[in-house]
């Protein structure tokens, strides 16, 4: 099994994304999927820019995927979107069936990414038949029914599941940080920038609950599958996925890249990956078939004699 | 200038005919079960009760679409299977998925079956509608709550297929088909499950700051006193961001295009959907009475056309938060 890591999700300033993946050069990651998923207004980086990082990048020997923005609605997104899927160079993450339509005209082999439906092994095939070379199934998807729906795994097709991170939930037409400081979206001044893990949402009751980052809603526990990965790996999972974040993401890929090579145990890398968010904890729910944001912790190790 | 088809919602035969008999073109049901994005209790027809108002509906010169809008798994990949030979079987009129694979075995296996993308299928752009249209032979497409009334227009001018548009109901503030804040709070999400925010998970408190209520256990909001207290939904709750309490998503509210009925008869788009297939036949009668009153008022007389107050009044009657929006099409919303 390998990690890879999922394309940063906030909006940094150029700087910072680049010192990011200059760090990430050195991580025990083997994929790097980069570009902007969430907000077509975010241009501080274009193609070009995430041409040059992935150039670097596959210098240190990184596998680099370029992804597509999830949410697409105006006219100068989707040409974003077409220019990167034609890019001639990467591979390119699919996030929504306008991108799986232009890449099979392309006729360039793509990855399916987590914000298609992909549910069954129909549609799995389907898009498979398009040119998808690989798959990261929806967050949602408890490991019980992604098991079912590999029983017909089409042939050489790889499975990414995110197993570190936040999870995206919803995507909108309105920005949640803009409205979160009282101005309309279309005089946001990217002050989505201040925010280099989004904006935390608690419950009433002080229960951190979800993240607002700008047009997209995460979960505030980052999803945590390390206890999971015999199953994951019995499965045939071929890729852990580690959605970055400000504070965490190089202390998680060392902890999962020390569990997948067995130098270290899954439920004691689950409680460590679990440690980096103090007073939020991580959940595993989904995996397990509930709610998203239950957290099941693994059964303990059998004691020696 | 063309007539948009007005296509309201039912959940029971009852509200199938109140539909019909108020002035709906085309009425929208559900089959009992988890193929489709409204599975409440008590709600939903048999496919015994979908032939019958099929029947119905057509002795009056209304048309039936069936949703099949979930996603389903292997687990219920049979019965959604199932549920596109009932439809074909009845006899309706056109039949409204979102899953890829399943829209492509409908039209393996029913080829004389018309295809329409629910919203579910989260389709917002031309290329998008296009994999829909040229892959799969979808003929209308029902668009995401998310775009402008100017993406709307340029897209129904630009696109082969036919284009529907929320006219009026409940207001989902995330694109259709890409939302998981329910799944993440009770394990049920319209994507897998046909549910948001389901009964069964929702429990309310009694206490000195008032009236709570919660999702699986996760407290979703606060009434004050005398404050109308309306159904936990997550988009509508209000949460703490920044020190601040406040509908950090969204207010309770509905969709209206009132205002904007001509732009949208002026644009071409080939139908009007009302929300609330988990509601009344009082409400869908009360609903379709209006808008057809409001269409039939625009389609004689665009340019003089202004909503009458008694319509307004009547529909936020009825309407969530008992107020109105023109959510996304509305710029400033956004």
């Amino acid at each position: 099994m390998r990690l890879s890591l999922a394309p940063i999700p906030y909006f940094w300033p150029a700087e910072r994304v680049r010192a990011f993946y200059e760090q990430a050069a050195g991580w025990p990651v083997d994929v790097v999927c980069l570009g902007e998923t969430v907000c077509g207004k975010r241009l501080a980086l274009g193609l070009e820019d995430w041409l040059e990082i992935g150039a670097r990048l596959e210098a240190a020997g990184k596998s680099v995927v370029l992804a597509t923005q999830a949410l697409i609605e105006a006219e100068s997104e989707l040409a974003r979107m077409e220019r990167l899927c034609r890019n001639g160079r990467f591979l390119v993450e699919a996030n929504d069936l306008g991108a799986v339509h232009t890449l099979a005209e392309v006729g360039v082999p793509f990855v399916a990414g987590p914000h298609l439906n992909v549910y069954n092994a129909a549609t799995l095939a389907l898009i498979a038949g398009l040119g998808a070379r690989r798959w990261v199934p929806p967050v949602e998807l408890p490991g019980r029914v992604l098991a079912r729906v590999l029983e017909g795994r089409p042939e050489g097709l790889e499975v990414e599941v995110t197993a570190y991170g936040r999870l995206a939930l919803a995507f909108s037409a309105r920005c949640f940080t803009a409205r979160a400081d009282n101005v309309p979206k279309d005089a946001c001044g990217l002050r989505c920038r201040e925010d280099p893990e989004g904006r935390l949402m608690e419950t009433q009751d002080g229960r951190p609950l979800f993240v607002a980052n700008g047009v997209q809603i995460q979960s505030a526990a980052p999803c945590n599958l390390a206890g999971e990965l015999e199953t994951l790996r019995a499965m045939g999972v071929d890729l852990l996925r580690v959605v970055p974040d400000a504070s965490t993401t190089e202390a998680a890929v060392a902890i999962l890249a020390e569990a997948v090579s067995g130098r270290r145990d899954p439920a004691d890398a689950a409680e460590a990956l679990a440690a980096l968010r103090p007073g939020i904890g991580a959940c595993n729910g989904y995996w397990h078939g509930g709610a998203g944001l239950e957290w099941r912790a693994a059964p303990a190790a059998p004691s020696g004699p | 200038m063309r007539a948009p088809e007005l296509v309201c919602p039912a959940g029971t035969l009852p509200a199938l005919r109140a539909a019909v008999e108020h002035g709906a073109d085309a009425v929208y049901v559900g089959l009992r079960g988890a193929t489709n994005a409204r599975n409440f209790p008590g709600l939903n027809l048999t496919p015994r009760e979908l032939a019958r108002g099929v029947e119905e509906a057509h002795a009056a010169g209304a048309r039936v679409f069936l949703a099949l809008n979930t996603y389903p798994g292997p687990d219920e990949w049979p019965e959604a299977v199932a549920a596109v030979d009932a439809a074909a079987e009845a006899g309706v009129d056109a039949l409204i998925a979102a899953d890829p694979g399943l829209l492509a075995h409908a039209r393996a296996r029913h080829p004389e079956l018309a295809l329409h993308l629910s919203v579910q299928g989260s389709a917002t752009h031309r290329r998008a509608i296009a994999f829909f249209h040229e892959r799969l032979g979808v003929r209308r497409v029902v668009l995401p709550r998310v775009l402008s009334l100017s993406q709307v227009r340029r897209l129904v001018a630009r696109l082969p297929v036919e284009v529907e548009v929320f006219a009026f109901g409940s207001l989902c503030v995330m694109v259709e088909g890409r939302c998981m804040l329910s799944s993440y709070v009770t394990g049920e999400s319209p994507n897998r499950c046909g549910v948001c925010s389901p009964a069964r998970a929702v429990r309310w408190e009694e206490g000195p700051e008032g009236r709570s209520v919660r999702l699986n256990g996760v407290l979703v909001e606060r009434f004050a006193p005398g404050e109308a207290a309306g159904y936990p939904v997550l988009c509508k709750g209000r949460f703490r961001v920044g020190g601040q309490v406040y509908h950090a998503i969204e207010a309770p509210t509905s969709l209206s295009v009132l205002d904007i009925l001509p732009e949208l008869v002026r644009a071409g788009v080939a139908a009007l959907k009302v929300e609330g297939r988990q509601r009344s036949p009082a409400y869908v009668a009360q609903v379709t009475r209006v808008l057809r009153e409001a269409l039939d008022a625009c389609l004689a007389d665009p340019e003089g056309f202004r909503p009458d107050p008694a319509w307004v009044a009547a529909l936020d009657r009825v309407a969530e938060g008992a107020t109105h929006t023109l959510g996304a099409l509305d710029r400033p919303w956004m």
